[in-house]
């Protein structure tokens, strides 16, 4: 047996090249009362890839990401990550970066105390990446308190936070909304750099030019069910559409009662 | 607990620099200290406080709350998705919300005693009761809010909930009760009266501070058996120890809803 490559993380720490986290989501089931918003949801990312999800309004994305976090209790069905169940024990989410789509922070706290309270709630021994709070020439505004602080820049501060502990699994809503090109360039850079690390990436977004660009595999959800998984390229050559914006379009349109 | 403290440190600096807190402990000082400078002695400017005490907190205690919980949940979102559990989470939110707030009203309302009356004032007679009864009426109507703005998904509907509590503990009830003396006046009531404030914190609030002073005389018989019953230590003991289930109740219930809540 070989042993794992090892590179050089920014800060210092050495991860194996492939330290990305398997998750596999097996007939998850979710009511909101009459509701059944997820309807048997199977699927498994896998590391080293960014996936996709699409889906129409009201598919149940939000409800199945949230359920990966712990936010959302499934009512059945089971979430693992690297074999182990997601359930009641929180530890297990410390392999897990979010960014969700509308940051809100406290509005009376500055940048520096949000990401000292995030940082003593993982414990003194979470190793960090702040790669992106130099890249977005964050620093700067770190200072003042986050009423002061532009869209853009919590934004900014937003992807950040995702980022910040090194997440084997990366969850992201709508990533670039609300940054500038150049900020919304050095996020997908950071993709792409945390993909080739063999970081396993889930990347959840309506503008489907971004998808086309990052993701190389895909998930559309219509209706609590997962309708298409496998890679962007097979649903763009089984469709023979052009782009992958027709051929989800097509296949959200086949999908529809 | 290490993440509750943390939570709670975050919380409790975030709440003392927002302007409505510091305008809470501020409306509290000018009022308090106005009616020393008008008003005169300790015991009346306790009396004149009771009401604004009893109306004032738990509307501010309730619907702040409220909203500054449906203002913060993106926020706590984003710290459930932490490796952390829920229960440090709720026990330092909540203590992150109360603390602030009985902090602005203990400040408000203190140090015009201390200033006017001296240290003396905050040991002995009225005052630490009136402040006792502040801060407990803190701590029951910020669960409260936890309970509703756990209970609603939406904002308006929470903030009407938040309200109708208010409205039903500080006015609505004490006019069922005088309702109720009143249909029942040839009847011996000092004692079920005893058993109807024990339901409600506001009520238990006011006796606690009035069966203090000699405003109790002012309600004859049933002012004396009230003072008889709660005037003595092991009597005031009694009366914040039921203050205090009073906020042991809706915290069980604002931890029963965060726990199993789906977000």
């Amino acid at each position: 047996m070989t042993a794992p490559v090892l590179r050089l993380e920014p800060g210092g720490a050495a991860t194996p090249a492939h330290a990305g986290a398997r998750l596999e989501v097996a007939g998850l089931r979710k009511r909101f009362g009459r509701l059944e918003v997820l309807q048997g949801v199977d699927l498994a990312l896998v590391p080293g890839r960014v996936t996709a999800l699409v889906g129409p309004n009201g598919a149940g994305k939000s409800t199945l990401v949230k359920s990966v976090l712990g936010l959302v209790r499934p009512d059945g069905g089971v979430i693992r990550l690297d074999g182990v169940p997601l359930g009641e024990d929180p530890r297990p989410r410390g392999a897990i970066g979010y960014m969700p789509q509308l940051p809100r922070f406290p509005e009376n706290l500055t940048g520096t105390e949000v990401l000292a309270l995030l940082r003593g709630l993982r414990g003194a021994a979470a190793a960090t990446d702040e790669t992106l709070l130099d890249r977005f020439r964050l620093r700067d505004q770190l200072g003042k308190p986050v009423r002061a602080l532009s869209g853009g820049t919590r934004q900014k501060l937003n992807a950040a936070i995702a980022f910040l502990f090194q997440p084997r699994l990366l969850i992201l809503d709508e990533p670039t909304a609300g940054l500038d090109p150049a900020a919304s360039a050095v996020l997908k850079d950071r993709i792409r750099e945390l993909q080739g690390r063999g970081r396993t990436i889930l990347l959840s977004s309506h503008v489907m030019s971004e998808l086309e660009d990052l993701a190389q595999d895909l998930v559309v959800l219509i209706e609590g069910r997962v309708r298409y998984h496998g890679p962007v390229r097979d649903l763009v050559q089984r469709t023979g559409l052009h782009g992958l914006e027709r051929a989800v379009a097509a296949l959200l349109e086949a999908g529809r009662p | 607990m290490r993440a509750a403290r943390k939570v709670l440190a975050w919380e409790v600096r975030n709440l003392v620099r927002s302007r409505w807190v510091i305008g809470y402990g501020l409306l509290f000082g000018v009022l308090t200290d106005a009616l020393f400078r008008f008003g005169g002695a300790g015991d009346r400017v306790v009396v004149s406080l009771l009401n604004l005490v009893l109306l004032a907190v738990p509307l501010v205690s309730a619907v702040f709350g409220t909203l500054y919980l449906y203002t913060a949940r993106e926020f706590v979102e984003l710290l459930l998705v932490q490796p952390v559990g829920r229960r440090p989470l709720f026990a330092g939110l909540y203590a992150g919300l109360v603390l602030p707030l009985a902090g602005a009203f203990l400040l408000g309302t203190g140090i015009p005693f201390l200033a006017h009356l001296g240290p003396a004032a905050l040991v002995h007679g009225a005052a630490p009761l009136l402040l006792l009864t502040g801060v407990l009426l803190t701590l029951v109507f910020g669960a409260v809010a936890f309970v509703v703005a756990i209970r609603f998904e939406d904002r308006a509907k929470g903030l009407g909930a938040a309200l109708l509590a208010w409205l039903a503990a500080a006015i609505l009830y004490d006019g069922v009760v005088l309702l109720a003396t009143v249909l029942f006046a040839r009847w011996p009531l000092e004692r079920p009266l005893l058993v109807l404030m024990a339901l409600n914190p506001v009520d238990l609030g006011r006796v606690l501070v009035l069966v203090q002073i000699d405003a109790a005389a002012l309600l004859g018989y049933t002012g004396a058996v009230f003072r008889r019953t709660l005037g003595g230590p092991w009597g005031t003991a009694a009366a914040a120890g039921l203050l205090l289930v009073w906020v042991a109740g809706p915290l069980a219930l604002g931890w029963r809803g965060f726990r199993r809540k789906d977000f």
